[in-house]
């Protein structure tokens, strides 16, 4: 158990980066556009004043539970 | 209903106050309407109010999922300014100060706008210069601004920390004299009674859960009262955009944050106007009971829960005790936090779309308040004329796409940063 305070928040771990040569539209919603669910959000955080790894986590963004926390290559094996 | 003055306190005082009415009707909803604005904060009854005062559509509806004003409207610090860089920002939010200054008499309802002043400190020589090109375009534009030097910030707020060993001494500052505060949950009673009296439908408990598609057109809304139909349908519902546009297939160029805000309990005469630390993020003003109001940043994680976490609490408490140390005798009362709808570029949207029959209030970002009766005139003029006003016009969801941004600050498409 770590505290809150040893992490920072990255960003939406759905988005997928379009290819280099995309067409522009991709690379407007990788940007700009986001799910921003009300629910289980796959996210990205950074162990910043920590070991600085990056890792995954699965919280419910209406009450902070946090359902599964991985490494970012990881994924949840079964559906949570 | 009569009109509140003088004379009715008075008659009503000497009546015992048996005889005041409900402020606003209770009806049921009808099937259908000219317009449904959905969210009963400020910017949705703003909305619905100049719809009807301005363009003469009177069968509107205001749909909310729970009592008006129980949303940032009824959560914000009341920070009410328009010291903007950017000039589509200034003449927008200048519009607003407008419509701010006669609020009170064109409702007939004490919103209690207070021009005491918004002061923005400057702790470096670098920051005074950017604060010096800010004041400069805000001139421009035809809005006052002055540039405090680091004694006469002193003197206007003299519980700041003006001493020699403090940890980020005043530099100067940059002062918007006709800026101020307003007594938030005032301005919604004020539109919800101004718009009732034209003819709104304000219906409370009412959740928008889906839309009424017929065709490629969206003509209707489900809710948890029932369908409701009309061709025109704003959405002015804050933090909570996403959840309804997801219904619609679209995603948006924002993220729901929470922002926390802070009172204490009533104290003497302390602060004068509104102020902002430079060094760290903290405003601070004192309302009219004498409860010191601040905030400071968004938490920075994505969430649709009403509450924040205590390292930003701290962070804030930090921030303010820095710049005024005698802050720390003082006993908190409250802490609350709201759903903030962050744009990717930190300034707002108000559009016709995404889908044919719906129109978009959105990306207020922690600055919404002040913008109530300006985006309100807007939104109405964009639902009744299927068209922007120049006030708003660039205020596109496409912006983005574009390239036509507007970030006040440079800082790119970063939500957490605005
Ligand atoms: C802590 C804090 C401090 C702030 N400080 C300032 C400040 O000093 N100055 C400033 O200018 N701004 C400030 N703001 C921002 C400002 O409060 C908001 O930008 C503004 O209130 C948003 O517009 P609104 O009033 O219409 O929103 P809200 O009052 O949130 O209205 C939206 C309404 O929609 C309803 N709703 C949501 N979903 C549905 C649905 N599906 N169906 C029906 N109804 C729905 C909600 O219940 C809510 O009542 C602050 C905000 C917070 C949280
Ligand atoms: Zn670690």
């Amino acid at each position: 158990m770590r505290e809150h305070t040893e992490f920072t928040y990255g960003e939406d771990a759905n988005r997928q980066k379009p290819e280099i040569d995309a067409p522009i539209e991709d690379w407007n919603t990788y940007i700009y556009e986001r799910d921003n669910v009300a629910g289980y959000h796959m996210e990205y955080w950074h162990h910043a004043f920590g070991c600085r790894a990056w890792i995954k986590v699965k919280r419910d963004t209406q009450t902070h539970a946090i359902l599964w926390v991985g490494l970012p290559q990881e994924n949840p094996e079964i559906a949570l | 209903m009569g009109k509140y003055n003088a004379l009715s306190i008075f008659w009503h005082a000497l009546c015992r106050h048996k005889y005041w009415q409900r402020v606003w009707r209770d009806p049921q909803p009808k099937l259908g309407y000219d317009a449904i604005i959905v969210g009963g904060g400020g910017h949705g009854l703003a909305t619905a109010y100049y719809l009807a005062k301005n363009h003469g559509i009177t069968n509107v509806a205001v749909l909310e999922k729970g009592y008006i004003g129980g949303g940032n409207a009824g959560r914000n610090t009341t920070i009410v300014r328009s010291n903007y860089l950017l000039s589509d920002n200034a003449r927008f939010y200048e519009h607003g100060m407008n419509l701010w200054r006669t609020m009170s008499q064109d409702l007939n309802f004490n919103v209690m706008f207070s021009p005491r002043g918004v002061l923005n400190i400057a702790h470096t020589n670098a920051q005074y210069d950017v604060f010096a090109r800010r004041a400069n375009a805000m001139c421009l534009n035809g809005i006052n601004a002055e540039l405090l030097s680091r004694e006469e910030v002193l003197d206007r707020e003299p519980i700041i920390d003006g001493s020699a060993t403090t940890r980020f001494p005043v530099w100067g500052g940059i002062l918007q004299p006709l800026a101020g505060n307003a007594r938030h949950d005032a301005v919604v009673w004020a539109y919800a009674r101004g718009a009732d009296q034209l003819g709104v439908d304000i219906i409370q408990n009412c959740l928008v859960t889906d839309f009424i598609h017929h065709g490629e057109r969206i003509v209707g809304v489900k809710t948890t009262r029932g369908d409701i139909y009309a061709h025109k349908i704003g959405l002015a519902v804050a933090g909570n955009t996403s959840c309804l546009t997801s219904k619609l297939g679209v995603r948006l160029p924002i993220e729901s944050h929470v922002l926390q805000a802070f009172v204490t309990e009533p104290y003497k005469p302390l602060i004068n106007g509104v102020v902002t630390f430079g060094a760290g993020h903290f405003y601070v003003s004192q309302s009219d009971k004498g409860g010191v109001v601040f905030g400071g940043d968004i938490d920075g994680y994505n969430t649709y829960a009403q509450r924040g976490n205590l390292p930003v609490f701290e962070d804030v408490i930090g921030g303010g005790l820095a710049l005024m140390p005698c802050l720390s005798r003082l006993k908190l009362l409250r802490n609350w936090g709201g759903v903030m709808d962050m744009s990717m570029d930190g300034s707002p949207i108000i559009d016709i779309g995404p889908v044919d029959g719906i129109y978009l209030n959105t990306g207020w970002c922690y600055g919404g308040f002040k913008a109530t009766p300006a985006s309100g005139w807007c939104f109405a003029y964009t639902i009744a004329n299927d068209q922007a006003h120049k006030l708003n016009q660039a205020y596109t969801l496409n912006r983005f796409a574009s390239g036509y941004t507007i970030d006040e600050k440079g800082a790119g498409p970063y939500p957490k940063v605005h």
